[in-house]
């Protein structure tokens, strides 16, 4: 066991755990952030996804040790600045505006690889969101309308 | 879930050659294969694990007398976002965008692919078929290794217990041309069926020093040589895509496992290669 020293969503965090534990676990099990999930762990679904540094892992695949002095982002970071405006993060509401969601579990992976995708300048068209959001499983709504969401938010307003 | 043995985190190479000869380490540097493989269903687990991932002297991409030299840490999505690889090695690139999807792209190393060595790694064909060498070190010192050498048999390297994979090292310019395919069942996240790259010279008097190396049709990454032989000295006519197609699919012995069958990937190999070489011909 080590403490290992990191920041999650705007807050510094630290916990003891053995260094091969998974992100994901530290996440939800020692720092109670059970929004995201966990699908297969195996890397396949991206169900885990969060932030690391802004770019998107899957956090069954990353040992604790090595997220050690860096900037992980959830879910529940998400909406962190929009909350202060009584509001959700503009990616929630255009999946809620869209039917994004319908079971769920999902969702929190989904929203996280489409933030990366636009935090760095990706724009509305399908090809390239679809590219971005290919290693996230989603078994409900054929994806078109998670597309539609992304592509919405990535478009410039007039 | 993965098991949790301990962990040393090194800062320099020096330290984690010191961690090597002190006794059994695995190395771990993205974690996309090593978190999978050591739940203890797929073998024992572990006793030390060697984090990579604080070792700056196993990065970095940098152009060195001739050749394209890339850090064993160097991700997918570095590959990608490369001024220098996509200028000088574009195949591998085109590699690099096929393997997982943007997480295991920002996570995945070529190092690990090597150090993983899965008859199906993606970027493999591409260095068997770029005449690339490995750079490996240890205690004892370093050595190179051509990545033809470096896949004996199913699974295994030529990498000694106490060594690391240091770079990966590709050989550029002569009229070098190389191009990569593969075929999954989808164009993410999926392993492989069949992933083939095909190197060559050009010149007036034809091609030379083809090189076809394929991914998934064997038991390691593999060079088809009889396939070779038929393409070199030859410009890339319909005859010879139709001679070097059936040679490679007789060359080639895959075998039916959960993700195709040997019939289809004999199949699809050859036709890939006729296509490869329609595309070269321009015809």
């Amino acid at each position: 066991m080590s403490a290992y020293r990191f920041l999650v969503n705007g807050a510094p965090a630290e916990v003891e755990a053995p260094g091969m534990r998974r992100l994901l676990d530290v996440l939800r099990e020692d720092l109670g952030l059970t929004g995201t999930k966990e699908g297969c762990g195996e890397g396949e679904c991206g169900a885990c996804s969060v932030l690391l540094d802004g770019q998107v892992v899957d956090a069954c695949l990353v040992p604790v040790c090595q997220v050690e002095g860096r900037i992980v982002r959830t879910v529940e970071g998400l909406s962190l600045a929009a909350r202060e405006r009584g509001s959700l993060d503009s990616l929630q509401e255009a999946f809620l505006e869209h039917g994004a969601a319908q079971c769920g579990i999902c969702t929190p992976g989904m929203l996280m690889a489409a933030r990366a995708y636009l935090d760095a300048g990706g724009g509305p068209d399908e090809e390239p969101i679809r590219e971005a959001i290919a290693g996230n499983l989603c078994r409900c709504t054929g994806y078109t309308k998670i597309v539609d969401a992304i592509a919405a938010v990535a478009t410039p307003l007039d | 879930m993965p098991a949790e043995p301990p962990i040393d985190t090194p800062r320099h190479l020096f330290e984690a050659y010191g961690h090597l000869a002190a006794g059994p380490s695995r190395p771990i540097a993205g974690g996309t294969d090593i978190m999978v493989a050591i739940t203890g269903e797929l073998g024992a687990i572990p006793e030390r694990m060697l984090d990579l991932s604080r070792i700056d002297e196993l990065r970095g991409i940098s152009l060195e007398a001739g050749r394209l030299v890339l850090g064993a840490r160097t991700t997918y999505t570095e590959i990608r976002r490369s001024a220098l690889c996509r200028e000088h090695l574009p195949a591998l690139v085109e590699a690099a965008a096929t393997i997982g999807a943007a997480q295991i792209q920002n996570r995945g190393t070529l190092g690990g692919n090597i150090a993983n060595a899965s008859p199906a790694g993606d970027t493999l064909p591409i260095l068997l078929a770029a005449d690339a060498v490995i750079l490996v070190g240890g205690q004892r010192g370093e050595r190179e290794i051509s990545a033809n050498e470096f896949f004996p048999e199913y699974r295994k390297t030529a990498l000694a217990p106490d060594e690391l994979i240091l770079q990966v090292r590709f050989p550029l310019g002569g009229g070098r041309e190389l191009r990569f395919r593969k075929v999954g069942t989808r164009r993410a996240q999926s392993i492989s069926k069949v992933v083939i790259a095909l190197g060559w010279r050009g010149g007036a008097s034809g091609w030379s020093d083809v090189r076809v190396a394929l991914g998934s049709v064997a038991a390691t990454p593999v060079r088809a040589r009889a396939t070779e032989a038929v393409l070199e000295g030859t410009h890339p006519t319909p005859e010879v895509a139709d001679r070097a197609a059936e040679t490679l699919a007789g060359e080639l012995k895959p075998i039916d496992d959960v993700r195709s069958t040997a019939d289809y990937r004999r199949m699809v190999s050859a036709r890939i290669l006729h296509r490869l070489l329609r595309d070269a011909g321009g015809w």
